[in-house]
């Protein structure tokens, strides 16, 4: 059973066609996020679909690559960013509507389904889709740092 | 009927918890529990014939406010699915954290290392 | 249509079983993944785009998480014997609660009505009926998301956040116990 380490990355068949895939799957969460409010998908969804294409760069890859593209710095702060964003723009909900969470950019009818129609909800969206994107990357690429450590080679390790 | 069928995959998930050694197979059990509950949900909600509840540029309002299926349990469950991957993410960390412990997936063999 | 939603979730049932019974890890791990991508197909079929695209990515993820979990050793078997009494216990268990379930199945609602066929004033109706003039939003499902329900979302947030941060704390003590000397960057991520 030969599971290919993420730290050596795969073979070149996998590292090419991950090449030309990764850009456009970042591409398609980032259509899901910003057109959540029209049709089917939102924060959840595309920050989940951008997260994979960050994790085909671990896996295809390796960590080290995938650190490079994208450091897990970087994703910390966007994991913050993204809770504070969407609080953020709670309070100010709170600030110029006098409700918490209130939408306050007043909509106009005859500007339905374009992008900017709803009010707050594609900023949301934006805020939730960056916080699930970068902290499911972070998880993933923990994780793999932590195989690499566990298993030098395929032995079991003893009790420690 | 198709009830029945959803309770007996949440019955399957519970025996898998209950009698499985190993900590993934745990974890898969209650992933298996998790979908369960979330198909559970989204069946509560559903109206025979139903469009999704999505309105389209230059539909017809009314006939679309008739035939959609209910929003509420399909966006409770869409938290609920994304909450479930970060939870799983942490079993999954503890289940390494274990592994390296005691070196070995199992929950008696970690009961009999403990002394 | 409800013929094929019966037969999808047969499937699952089919999947989850092998999923629990088979002793090998790695066919497990198959096996759950089939039934996740299977439930995505139901949610299409349930009129739920929305779910079943949130589903299929996250089966994605899911997998690689359990894959990286069990690392070289998805073939490692651990025999599943339990004693007679805890045999006995989970029986005991599951039958009771198949009774519950079966004495239950009687007060569910029909299949294919749902609560805002049968009360004229639910939330789910008014969220139907004014979500576009209230909102702006086409999407129903995202304006009770994002804007009649946030305070949900913000708790899922909150509660993804906790997840997260506690998976990278129970990890990162030991990495940075191993990492010492060698070249490994210290983690800190929070």
């Amino acid at each position: 059973m030969n599971v290919p380490r993420p730290s050596e990355g795969m073979s070149l068949i996998v590292r090419t066609v991950c090449g030309w895939v990764k850009g456009f799957i970042l591409l398609y969460g980032i259509y899901i996020i910003l057109y959540g409010h029209l049709t089917p998908g939102g924060g959840f969804s595309g920050g989940v679909i951008a997260a994979a294409a960050f994790v085909l760069i671990l896996l295809a890859e390796g960590a080290r690559s995938a650190e490079a593209t994208f450091s897990r710095q970087a994703a910390a702060s966007g994991d913050c960013l993204g809770v504070l964003a969407f609080l953020a723009l709670a309070l100010l909900g709170l600030l110029l509507a006098g409700t918490f969470f209130a939408n306050f950019w007043t909509t106009d009818p005859a500007a339905r389904f374009t992008l900017l129609s709803s009010g707050m909800i594609p900023f949301c969206n934006m805020g939730i889709g960056l916080k699930v994107c970068c902290s499911l990357y972070l998880v993933a690429v923990v994780l793999s740092g932590i195989r690499q450590l566990r298993f030098p080679q395929d032995t079991k390790g003893e009790p420690r | 009927m198709i009830y029945a069928l959803c309770f007996i995959l949440i019955l399957i998930g519970l025996y898998g918890v209950l009698t499985r050694r190993n900590t993934v197979k745990i974890i898969i059990s209650l992933l298996v529990i998790e979908y369960g509950v979330h198909l559970f949900l989204v069946l509560q909600g559903y109206r025979r014939d139903g469009v999704p509840p999505i309105i389209e540029p230059g539909g017809e309002e009314a006939l679309w406010l008739q035939r959609s299926v209910d929003p509420l349990p399909q966006a409770l469950v869409l938290t609920s699915i994304v909450i479930g991957l970060g939870v799983l993410a942490l079993m999954v960390a503890l289940s390494i954290r274990l592994y390296e412990r005691f070196g070995t997936f199992d929950i008696r063999e970690m009961r009999k290392l403990r002394g | 249509m409800s013929e094929t939603i019966v037969v999808l979730i047969s499937l699952m049932i089919i999947g989850a079983l092998v999923a629990i019974e088979t002793p090998r890890l790695l066919y497990s791990i198959i096996s759950v993944g089939a039934v996740g991508f299977l439930l995505s197909i139901v949610f299409l079929f349930l009129s739920a785009p929305d779910l079943a695209i949130t589903q299929m990515a996250v089966e994605v993820i899911t997998l690689v998480l359990l894959l990286q979990c069990t690392g070289g050793l998805a073939s490692e078997q651990v025999s599943d014997q339990g004693s007679l009494f805890s045999r006995a216990a989970t029986g005991t268990i599951l039958l009771v609660l198949a009774l519950f379930g079966a004495s239950m199945l009687a007060d569910f609602p029909e299949f294919g009505r749902p609560v805002i066929d049968r009360f004229a004033d639910t939330p789910s109706g008014i969220y139907l009926r004014e979500g576009l003039q209230q909102t702006g939003a086409a999407n129903i499902v995202t304006a009770v998301l994002l804007d009649f329900r946030a305070y949900d979302t913000l708790g899922e947030a909150t509660v993804l956040f906790c997840a997260v941060m506690g998976a990278l704390s129970v990890l990162r003590r030991q990495g940075r116990r191993q990492s010492e000397g060698s070249d490994q960057e210290g983690e800190e991520v929070t």
